[in-house]
């Protein structure tokens, strides 16, 4: 296979080209120019990300060459410490780039239509083309340093984003929480990269990787366990993980084709990627990987919870890409990279298929987003609903749903895996059985029953003259190819994982703490890679050593039955509670008033944190830092020096008469003294 | 021969009847002349040592200070009038603009 086409570094910079002609020079471009520009630029980008793509498979078939490196100078030098501008491509970051540049393109045409009537068009892509940018840089950098310009970058596209209606003050402040929540991670993700210089010299994923190898897992607390905790502290941020989870429901402000590419797809799952990069750090620090696992459970489990009670449509999505974050955290967090990975692959697609539906319901209505006034509107948007119930039975982990396969995957590997446990599956199965109650109960209230929303005729009495108004219709063609493309991978995406192909596929990536990283463990992992992939039968590595195949095999079977079981009761109880007896969700939420408020207001977490941090922050910044060390101190020394120099000068000034004898005076006098001295001391 | 102490007396003498003239008189012109009386006191003392010291430094800063005299007359008229025209007067204390 030719390396021809070679050039990955135009994967990130073609989209930052069309950022930069659509910032610089979109304000004077018609609307379907910018469309253009943006949408040549990013699919540009998906090409080539697919030619190299298919350049690197090949290349692994032909010569067992499974990862890729390569350098554009060196960007900061100091001493032995240096760091390359370098991309380092392997089928991590290949499937990475893939969802990215693929489901970013998709949105990118969705959204040509969705903003259409919105100010700001190009503004807009500007953005959306700038976070695709960031995005891959963050994918595709060689370095943590490289990877965290990536990091900061989509924060910063996302409260861009979020606030694209600086206007509305609601979302402006939803941007600000989003980047202050996420400088928190950050904060964490800086400390580990100091520590990654302090104990290994270098940031470059290869050397780390190399060096770390060495190492054995740790059993009690030590260096690697530092930087796995310091890094899932980051994760937790981007990927809006417990305790720093808050932003994600409040960022659903911005424009709806955003919160499908960067608040469900693409950069919430970054924290997802780097641990899945990480995995050699965080193999070996088991207590790191716990905390990670612990911490995906509970924000799977609780999201989903309040997922439950939400009316919102997208807030029910938000908590939902929440939840599913949670799922893939509790998959890397029991060293089932894989699988994380895996799922965050399918969710991408079905979560921004999702997204991308209620966008359509919401432009098909006029800009309501509160599913008890909608209602019946399978009728009117007949393509919206098909595609979002396809997304919803992806979600729910109904087979042969891209989501089925995905979820199984991880709740088989937090019940079996060395560093699972049954704890982590109960919750699982739990969260799924919620995940299925809610995904449905989502699509029972929007699309069958009656429409409850504002009559059209009610409407035009009124004298309406915003478009929007009158019956609910279907989206334009533009938006609803998208929702095809992506319900066809959202069917069909999981596919890829069965008889755990994709788990072979990433094995190279995914560094074994144990016998075969001793000596060369490319070569190694890629001998076994190619027995595993000439053996049909063969089982999955990581069951190695817990009883036969034959068992598992059972075992896994049984599981897969009951998350199945699990996933249809979810959808019977939706369908009971919201279209067989809908009068029932509202006593059932009377009869439980407490649990059920409590649950509603988010379990009060906004409450908290403004009592507990921000209100105290807020009042330290104001009284003490404002009014004492600012007004008082700073302040006051300036002001105190400029008075006591008026004062003096106020004195002094009495001199400057204007009267030439009196300064004839002075100066006369100035010289008798003068001459006094002279003879004085001449005479001594 | 004359000593050098009585030159020099009679330069402190110029000299401080010049300042006495300046800080006590309000006229203008009086002023200009005080201090010009000034600068010959002052001379005589460059002559008085010269000669005395049999060099001729001190009458090269004689010639200097004329010259400087002289040019100083011209532009300080020139001043003078024009200050006049402005003014209407040649009081220095009511020539106090310049001031806070």
């Amino acid at each position: 296979m030719k390396l021809f086409f070679w050039q990955p570094w135009l994967i990130p910079v073609l989209p930052l080209a069309g950022a930069l002609i659509n910032g610089l020079l979109g304000k004077r471009f018609p609307k379907s120019l910018v469309a253009f520009i943006a949408l040549f630029f990013t699919g540009a980008s998906f090409l080539f990300a697919c030619v190299h793509a298919y350049t690197l498979v090949a290349a692994g078939r032909d010569y067992g060459v499974v990862i890729l490196e390569k350098s554009y100078g060196t960007w900061i030098r100091a001493g032995s410490f240096s760091v390359d501008f370098g991309v380092y491509l392997d089928h991590l970051s290949l499937v990475m780039m893939l969802v990215v540049t693929g489901v970013g393109f998709l949105i990118h045409v969705y959204s040509v239509a969705y903003m259409e009537h919105e100010g700001g068009y190009y503004r807009f892509f500007a953005y959306l083309n700038i976070f695709m940018f960031f995005m891959l840089t963050l994918v595709l950098a060689n370095n943590y340093l490289l990877m965290f310009v990536g990091w900061e970058g989509v924060g910063l596209a996302s409260y861009l984003l979020i606030g694209f209606f600086f206007l509305k003050d609601s979302a402006a402040n939803a941007g600000k929480k989003a980047f202050i929540t996420n400088r928190v991670g950050d904060f964490g993700f800086l400390i580990a990269l100091f520590l990654l210089i302090q104990h290994f010299g270098t940031l470059r994923y290869a050397t780390v990787f190399d060096i770390v190898s060495h190492f054995s897992a740790e059993t009690t607390a030590g260096v690697l366990t530092a930087i796995g905790l310091l890094m899932l502290v980051g994760a937790c941020g981007k990927s809006a993980q417990i305790p720093l989870f808050v932003w994600l429901p409040d960022a659903m402000e911005g424009p709806t084709p955003v919160s499908a590419l960067i608040h469900a797809a693409t950069m919430v799952t970054a924290g997802v990627y780097m641990v899945c990069r990480s995995n050699a750090i965080f193999s070996r620090a088991p207590m790191a990987l716990l905390a990670v696992a612990i911490i995906g459970t509970l924000t799977s489990f609780f999201a989903a919870t309040i997922g439950i009670t939400q009316t919102d449509i997208k807030r029910v999505l938000a908590y939902s890409t929440v939840s599913q974050l949670g799922y893939m955290f509790m998959a890397a967090g029991v060293a089932a990279y894989s699988a994380s990975v895996f799922h965050l692959m399918t969710h991408a697609f079905f979560k921004a298929l999702l997204f991308l539906g209620a966008g359509s319901v919401i432009h098909g209505i006029g800009g309501e987003q509160d599913m008890r006034k909608m209602g019946g509107l399978r009728k009117y948007m007949p393509w919206t609903f098909w595609t979002m119930l396809i997304a919803t039975l992806a979600i729910s982990g109904i087979p042969p749903f891209a989501g089925f396969f995905s979820k199984d995957e991880i709740l088989w590997q937090a019940f079996s895996s060395p560093h699972g446990s049954k704890i982590f599956w109960v919750f699982g199965v739990i969260t799924a059985f919620m995940t299925s109650f809610y995904m449905f109960r989502l699509i029972f209230l929007t699309f069958t029953g009656e429409y409850r929303g504002p009559q059209p005729d009610a409407h035009a009495a009124h004298g309406g003259h915003d478009d929007h108004h009158g019956a609910p219709h279907e989206s334009p063609w533009l938006m609803l190819a998208p929702l095809v493309l992506l319900g066809v991978l959202s069917v069909i995406g999981g596919w890829v994982g069965i008889g755990n192909r994709f788990e072979n596929f990433l094995a190279p990536v995914i560094q074994k703490v144990g016998a075969v990283q001793e000596a060369a463990p490319d070569a190694e992992q890629i001998a076994a890679q190619i027995a595993v992939q000439n053996g049909e039968a063969a089982p999955a590595p990581i069951n190695e050593g817990e009883g036969g195949p034959g068992e598992n095999k059972n075992l896994e079977t049984l599981l897969m039955g009951v998350s199945v079981l699990v996933a249809f009761s979810g959808l019977g109880l939706a369908w009971f509670l919201y279209v067989k007896r809908p009068e029932l969700p509202s006593k059932i939420a009377e009869s439980i008033l407490g649990i059920y408020t409590l649950v509603l207001n988010k379990y009060w977490i906004d409450e908290l944190y403004s009592a507990a941090i921000i209100g105290p922050l807020v009042w330290f910044s104001r009284v003490v830092l404002w009014q004492t060390i600012d007004q008082k101190v700073i302040d006051g020394s300036v002001n105190e020096s400029a008075v006591a120099a008026r004062d003096v000068s106020q004195i002094i000034r009495q001199q400057q008469s204007g009267l030439v004898r009196s300064y004839a005076g002075w100066i006369a006098a100035g010289a008798a003294a003068v001459v006094a001295y002279m003879v004085w001391m001449g005479t001594r | 021969m004359i000593p050098i102490s009585w030159y020099l007396l009679l330069s402190a003498f110029l000299f401080a009847c010049g300042v006495t003239g300046f800080l006590t008189k309000r006229n203008i012109i009086t002023l200009f002349m005080s201090i010009e009386l000034m600068l010959n006191g002052v001379n005589l003392s460059f002559i008085a040592f010269a000669t005395r010291l049999g060099t001729l430094d001190g009458h090269i800063f004689v010639f200097f200070v004329m010259v400087v005299a002289a040019a100083e007359a011209a532009v300080g008229l020139a001043i003078i009038i024009s200050v006049y025209r402005t003014r209407e007067t040649l009081n220095v204390d009511r020539v106090n603009l310049l001031k806070l």
